[in-house]
């Protein structure tokens, strides 16, 4: 079952694998571009990406433009090459059906 | 978790990567447009220069001035009518137009689209003509193929086969005309029908 081990329990949640595509594909967004494409609340966003934040899969950066506050997330190393591990334990998954 | 639901994950993955960077709300009509255009303003340009010039072209008369006008009201009313129809569209889908990503797809568009324009008049000024239509398809061709990673892969085709045309067309510089006929008047139809079927008809 090593298949399984792969299935990386920190992206077990729509917004979190959300998160993290967007990351993958971008070099930041900044925290309402995430709420727009991921149809997410405020408190949703926010406390799943500290859960990847935490997990270090995930930088933030926060920073004023204009004087409005602006929260920027990008990928880590780390969250890439763990993103990349799970999508083809994924992909094994469904294959193996 | 079943095995749907990973299915699903994989998916969701995968829309969201298009969606956040590729600006999909192109417009398969406005291409049909556009080809429209550029085969009426060839014919005015046919005309114009088989009645008034004994089909040869030369840069400081009033014949040269009228064709260069009528090439710039081809590209203006294809540009204001691919804006128009684009926000339309982008409207529909709920996406934004003026986003990361279409501004992306702009900005990847146009540098070799700036640069091909910007050569073509200086080699235009010192009177070498006989390859505008050539280098035209291949910048333009070339600006399709960069702007294809942020946008609907399909353009990328459309540009190979402008690159082509291009290509032919420096070979054989007295078909320069028939082949720009081709590439920006019935490529621009066939692809713009094609796309229109692809994405615009659901």
């Amino acid at each position: 079952m090593s298949i399984i081990t792969n299935i990386n329990k920190v992206f077990d949640h729509r917004i979190r694998l959300g998160i993290m595509s967007v990351l993958m594909v971008n070099e930041y967004a900044d925290f309402k571009t995430l709420k727009e494409l991921l149809g997410a609340t405020d408190g949703n966003l926010a406390s799943h990406s500290k859960a990847l934040e935490k997990a270090e899969y995930i930088t933030v950066e926060k920073q004023f433009i204009d004087r409005k506050p602006n929260t920027r997330y990008s990928v880590t190393k780390l969250g890439q090459a763990e993103f990349k591990k799970h999508i083809n334990a994924l992909e094994k998954l469904i294959k193996k059906q | 978790m079943s095995d749907k639901d990973y299915l699903k994950d994989i998916s969701t993955i995968k829309n969201l990567m298009n969606k956040s960077s590729r600006f999909i709300s192109l417009s398969g009509l406005s291409g049909i447009l556009a080809g429209i255009y550029a085969l009426i303003g060839a014919a005015l340009t046919y005309y114009l220069v088989t009645t008034y010039s004994y089909g040869t072209l030369t840069l400081d008369g009033w014949v040269f001035r009228y064709v260069f006008f009528i090439l710039f009201m081809v590209a203006f009313l294809s540009v204001v009518t691919g804006i128009y129809l684009t926000t339309k569209k982008a409207k529909q889908n709920g996406e934004s137009i003026w986003d990361g990503s279409s501004k992306r797809l702009l900005f990847n568009f146009l540098i070799p689209l700036v640069a091909g324009g910007l050569y073509i008049l200086i080699i235009l000024s010192q009177g070498r003509y006989g390859q505008t239509g050539g280098l035209m398809l291949i910048f333009y061709g070339l600006a399709l193929v960069s702007a294809s990673k942020y946008s609907i892969g399909d353009i990328k085709y459309l540009g190979f086969t402008e690159i082509i045309l291009g290509l032919i067309a420096s070979l054989y510089p007295g078909y320069g005309f028939w082949l720009w006929v081709i590439g920006f008047g019935i490529m621009h139809i066939i692809y713009g029908t094609y796309m229109h079927f692809k994405y615009d008809v659901k």
